[in-house]
């Protein structure tokens, strides 16, 4: 059974392998591509299933090594929930990008590079060692590099500057931190770490090497002063790229906030982090939405907003309550969905009306209503009005807030989710409800949509209706939802379970 | 020789992030190099030097005597030099490229996808 931890690395890669060996055959790459995502995503449902209903962390120590020596592969509780979220992203990409990316760019890879990144994503949620995790983010970021310059526009390079070079800046002082520790404490495995650190003699570079981790997955994650590479160029490639990247990429970088503020650094030297933390999140939140105001592009004004949701994620892991990780949790998996659906949904509005520009475009209500349930979902459910997911995740993690005191910053996460509103309401009304500016017939300009054969546009639609399902069931139904986000919360502010299950071997 | 290797460490560091902060392309990439080499001497200092004694386990002995090279490092190291190798090519070629298409080296004139666009109200 514990083999199993291996598909969600190796099938993607697999998948890739035999893309590659079927270069030209497109249709091939679109069904394989299709076919892993489902079969992944069946994996990682069984993964949680068997680690939800057997109540035990499932281990796999890599060449046979016992823990504290080899790379162990742990999928505890938190780490099959991210993978179930990150399959479904890459399904439903998988099958959006059939109907939204150019032939030129499938020809150019584009289906074997997803399923890198998946891969790169999902080994990240899954192993124990903190260098392999960096091995894991250098496998991401390279894909996500050359799918950000596939199409080799102006605009893309431009972006990719800044992308690349803060990243791997991020890198290097990933690896330095990894150097420093392991120094340190002699181990790198998480829950040998978790072990020894408390009881370390030498503890004066501990705060060092905490605030070196932070950095680094601050840049990942794109918090308040780190995030400048987000705005600059997730608006820039195709629209199946900004969204899986806006889906998964940065809440990798929380993941691992989550994982090594929760489970490696507890202990009272590190624990002005959390401080640090609650007023990175308070900025974040508060510079990413007023960034989002300003915009007019549609692309833009969602990509500021990525770096605005991501600060109610870092607030719930600074106060470290139960409730708050619990409800950071939750938040993050509405994120995802509702985000990465809200870049499908602008990929269609785009080719419906013909721009990006709100400006330029209006009255898509008229001749697509539905259209506009299918942005109005996500839309509100970001913003979080009830009975949507985002409800209940803002409501979680105030009140969470509340317990814990932080009133000033409990407020500012109200005020950000107001903004949030009015900024989604601003693309309703400039792109639903005015009058097109443009001469002519607005059914006229959606030649880039209607052009597309009937199986494409379902490829494009699906995925929309997917996630918005998701954001509707998951907010009518909450319960169960709460119920695992809290039993996840519970494992990972306890890690003796997680220790345990490494270092005592596999059964 | 652990202080030496302090010295060094620290002046690339030093280098890596004055050339980072230039606004030419070809100083960032090579800004790059230099932190990516520092960072796997640090690994390789911080790591614990020791001279002349390999972890071997001498013949007839169970277990190894103190002190004796740790070799994780090293192994770390190496993974870390094949990444850095294979992204630092990727980014030149992509620094090349964006050179081809823009027709400038000044980082200072990529500006536009940073900016709201201009021109109106």
């Amino acid at each position: 059974m514990n083999r199993i931890i291996m598909l969600p690395v190796l099938l993607p890669f697999a998948t890739a392998v035999a893309m590659l060996l079927f270069r030209h055959r497109i249709a091939a790459h679109r069904l394989l591509g299709v076919l892993s995502s489902v079969l992944l995503a069946g994996v990682s449902a069984v993964m949680l299933h068997s680690v939800l209903s057997g109540g035990r962390i499932l281990t796999l120590q890599a060449g046979g090594w016992p823990a504290p020596f080899g790379i162990t592969l742990v999928a505890d509780t938190l780490s099959c929930v991210m993978l179930t979220a990150s399959s479904l992203i890459g399904l439903t990409t998988a099958l959006y990008s059939v109907g939204a990316v150019d032939r030129t760019q499938e020809h150019n890879f584009f289906h074997p590079l997803l399923q890198l990144l998946l891969m790169g994503v999902n080994g990240a949620f899954l192993t124990g060692d903190i260098f392999n995790l960096y091995v894991w983010f250098e496998v991401m970021l390279i894909s996500s590099f050359v799918l950000l310059v596939l199409e080799g526009r102006p605009a893309q390079f431009e972006g990719a500057i800044k992308y690349v070079t803060l990243n791997l800046l991020s890198s290097a002082i990933f690896l330095a931190a990894t150097g420093i520790l392991y120094g340190m404490a002699g181990t790198l495995n998480m829950a040998d770490l978790a072990l020894r650190l408390p009881a370390l003699e030498h503890r004066e570079l501990l705060s060092v090497v905490a605030v070196l981790f932070l950095v680094t997955f601050g840049v990942k994650a794109a918090v308040f002063p780190l995030f400048f590479w987000l705005p600059a160029s997730y608006h820039t490639p195709p629209v199946a790229v900004s969204a899986i990247f806006a889906g998964l990429l940065t809440k990798v970088g929380v993941y691992a906030i989550m994982r090594f503020f929760t489970t490696i650094f507890t202990f009272e030297d590190t624990a002005f982090i959390y401080q640090i933390l609650l007023w990175v999140s308070v900025l974040t939140m508060a510079t990413g939405v007023l960034g989002a105001v300003a915009q007019y592009d549609v692309r833009r004004l969602l990509s500021f907003h990525i770096v605005s949701q991501i600060g109610y994620m870092v607030f719930a892991v600074a106060i470290q309550s139960p409730l708050a990780i619990a409800g950071g949790l939750f938040y993050m998996l509405h994120n995802i969905a509702a985000k990465t659906n809200l870049f499908y949904v602008s990929g269609i509005m785009r080719r419906l009306a013909g721009s990006w520009n709100l400006r330029e475009i209006g009255g898509l209500y008229g001749p697509y209503p539905l259209l506009g349930l299918l942005f109005l979902v996500p839309a509100l459910g970001l913003a979080g009005v009830p009975p949507l997911s985002g409800f209940w995740a803002k409501l979680t993690v105030v009140r969470a807030g509340i317990e814990a005191g932080q009133w000033l910053a409990v407020g500012v996460a109200l005020t950000v989710g107001m903004l949030t509103l009015f900024s989604m309401v601003k693309i309703w009304n400039e792109a639903f409800w005015k009058d097109d500016p443009r001469e002519g017939d607005v059914r006229q300009r959606g030649g880039a949509y209607h052009e597309l054969s009937s199986l494409k546009k379902i490829a494009m639609v699906a995925p929309a209706v997917i996630l918005g399902t998701f954001t509707i069931l998951s907010g009518l139904w909450f319960e169960p939802f709460f119920l695992l986000a809290d039993r996840t919360a519970l494992e990972l502010l306890d890690a003796s379970r997680y220790i345990e299950s490494v270092t005592g071997g596999t059964p | 020789m652990t202080v030496m290797l302090a010295v060094i460490i620290g002046v690339l560091y030093a280098a890596g992030i004055y050339l980072m902060l230039r606004r030419s392309m070809v100083k960032v990439i090579f800004g790059l190099i230099l932190l990516g080499h520092a960072a796997n001497l640090m690994i390789f200092t911080v790591g614990r030097l020791t001279k002349g004694s390999p972890a071997f386990v001498p013949e007839g002995m169970e277990t190894i005597a103190e002190p004796f090279a740790d070799p994780l490092p090293q192994a770390l190291i190496l993974t870390a030099i094949v990444i850095g190798f294979g992204v630092q090519a990727f980014t030149i070629v992509l620094f090349k490229r964006t050179y081809q298409t823009l027709c400038t080296e000044d980082l200072d004139e990529m500006r536009s996808t940073d900016r709201l666009p201009e021109g109106k109200p």
